[in-house]
């Protein structure tokens, strides 16, 4: 979920890319009830759809992230996209076999839809008189674009965290449309302890008087309350080990505490600069639409009434589900209940969790583990997926 | 392949939906595939095997197999494996019966407690065996059962369960070429490996 965390790509790159934009005149309702139109959705491919139509893979991008998850605009980038140690030739979603797509949540800010879009009512931007929107809302968005871009059967829907959401809600809303699904570090549903921290960082947004309703674009930005939101989100990426091994109790730039609230200790002043640096790439209003929508989700009683193991009755992919063992935001139990569903419905499963110290973050840091799980279940779909057609011939 | 895996190998039908209990890196899965073109699902506890299996292209979860039998709907399976596992279960017959819950017949092999060499350590030397067959000594074994194969047997009919076919090998099973027992299993032969059928 800190989608930027500075990772050294290894390996080739997809190189340069470009941020296009699809366009649905027409708009849809969403549902809450309210009518959306029209909107725009984010997006970038990578590699090439090949003639069948089957080596398609939807990258889903986690609560903050955007549609660019690989490679370069420019030359001038500091950074690749947020994945870029994961897709790319010959890395383990390979842009040589597979043709990746990847487009930023409706009621994000970097392109889609959103609140900082002018509502064509008012000519002004949406602040909090956008809908609230939901998991379903998006990946409907997102199967418009795949509809566009010709695809009709996705080999696979793979994110982690909200993303991991999506994966889940792709599976079972659309179960023709998704031939396999890797949901990482996610759940079928928030924890009350997750939703607890989401609405931490939500009252920090809408207590910085600069908030002022959701209406601020013509005036300053509640930057501190959304740097003080980042704040609270950061923690829950992390790990109690993590945090010893990076921080400790070390002071930042100091031999003595100061006896004042300035940063003392090295976890302060990296808070401090995780919150700041988001604020320059990230809008209050979005971020309180998309942790509500990650509140909202609940696989259970929207497709299953009640009961997960309803849920997967309707789903027919081939899952990978991975978790990783310091993940206290996601913990492991949420994958195993998925997993549990999943197998009483006789569906193809497999599942791993991975030995990590780094929290929720884990899905995002390198790791050997995860890239041979994704690389030999994505190999193996494309086997299954090409055999399954040629039978139907 | 390893010779007590052809064995098992040999006993299942082509395209059969199996699992495979404890099935490691999934070697057996993978011969299985390959050779009788199954549908295959794998259990294992330990993270890099499953790793390992995942990456091969298999279908295998990561959990405890006492947990993970238990979400499985009713004949499921056309062959349940537990190969070279059983003298590392807690509840044998908790078990046995859930593999032939899910799985139509299942499929257990194990090493012969009472092999000559096991007992010829213990009567003459007085001391816990240690051989090639059970490498570990009493302190650091991951064996919490001692199997015969005539005691195994016995175990089957206080299930009513009927032993459908079973083989008796003599050398050690990670060798590729084998020898089948058919004189005095319980003293000569190494390992067990038996097909169950459904209780009678």
């Amino acid at each position: 979920m800190s989608e930027y965390v500075s990772n050294v790509s290894s390996g080739a790159s997809v190189g340069k890319v470009e941020k296009k934009i699809f366009t649905i005149e027409a708009g849809f309702e969403v549902a809450c009830g309210r009518r959306l139109a029209p909107i725009d959705i984010a997006y970038e491919t990578y590699g090439e759809l090949n003639s069948e139509k089957n080596n398609a893979v939807l990258v889903l991008h986690a609560l903050t992230g955007d549609s660019h998850c690989a490679g370069y605009y420019s030359g001038e980038d500091a950074k690749p996209g947020w994945w870029d140690i994961m897709i790319g030739p010959r890395k383990p979603i390979d842009t040589e076999k597979y043709f990746v797509i990847c487009s930023n949540v409706l009621g994000g800010c970097m392109g889609s839809t959103g609140p900082t879009s002018e509502d064509s009512e008012t000519g002004k931007a949406y602040g909090t008189n956008f809908p609230v929107l939901t998991i379903g809302d998006m990946v409907r968005a997102q199967r418009r674009l795949v509809d566009f871009l010709g695809v009709d059967r996705l080999l696979c829907a793979i994110g982690g965290s909200v993303g991991g959401m999506q994966v889940l809600e792709w599976s079972v809303r659309y179960p023709d449309r998704v031939f396999s699904a890797v949901p990482l570090a996610t759940t079928a549903k928030h924890s009350a302890q997750a939703i607890a921290f989401n609405e931490v960082a939500r009252q920090a947004i809408m207590a910085d008087p600069n908030w002022n309703g959701g209406d601020y674009y013509d005036g300053r930005r509640p930057a501190q309350g959304l740097s003080v939101a980042r704040m609270v989100g950061h923690i829950t990426y992390l790990s109690d080990e993590s945090m010893r091994h990076k921080f400790d109790r070390r002071l930042q730039d100091r031999c003595d505490l100061s006896f004042n609230f300035e940063a003392d200790f090295q976890v302060e002043s990296y808070l401090r600069y995780q919150g700041n640096k988001f604020v320059e790439r990230f809008d209050a209003n979005s971020f309180l639409y998309l942790t509500k929508a990650a509140d909202y989700f609940n696989l259970e009683n929207s497709w299953g009434d009640g009961s997960l193991m309803a849920v997967f009755s309707r789903a027919k992919a081939r899952y990978l589900v991975v978790s990783f063992t310091s993940d206290w935001l996601y913990p492991t139990y949420q994958s195993k209940q998925m997993v549990q569903a999943m197998k009483k419905n006789g569906l193809d499963v497999s599942f791993c969790e991975i030995e990590a110290p780094w929290g929720h973050d884990a899905f995002l840091l390198p790791n050997e583990r995860l890239d041979r799980l994704m690389g030999g279940f994505l190999d193996r779909m494309q086997a299954e997926y090409a055999e399954e057609a040629g039978n139907a011939l | 392949m390893r010779f007590d895996l052809q064995v098992i190998a040999s006993w299942v039908d082509p395209g059969a939906r199996v699992l495979d209990l404890g099935c490691s890196s999934g070697t057996l899965l993978a011969v299985l595939r390959e050779e009788k073109n199954i549908i295959g699902t794998g259990i294992d506890a330990d993270e890099s095997k499953v790793g390992q299996a995942i990456a091969k292209g298999l279908s295998v979860i990561h959990g405890d197999i006492y947990e993970e039998v238990r979400d499985y709907p009713d004949s499921m399976f056309d062959y349940v494996i537990l190969s070279q596992t059983l003298q590392q279960v807690m509840d044998p017959s908790m078990l046995i019966r859930e593999m032939l819950r899910i799985g139509r017949r299942c499929i257990v092999s194990f090493p012969n407690f009472s092999y000559w060499k096991h007992r010829i350590q213990f009567l003459v030397r007085g001391r816990a065996p240690v051989s090639r067959e059970l490498p570990y000594e009493w302190h650091n074994t991951p064996n919490i059962r001692v199997i015969p194969i005539a005691d195994f047997k016995r175990f089957c009919r206080e299930l009513n369960v009927p032993v459908l076919k079973e083989v008796a090998i003599g050398n050690h099973h990670h060798e590729e070429r084998g020898k089948i027992v058919s004189f005095m299993p319980n003293l000569l032969a190494s390992y067990g490996i038996f097909l169950l059928g459904q209780p009678e």
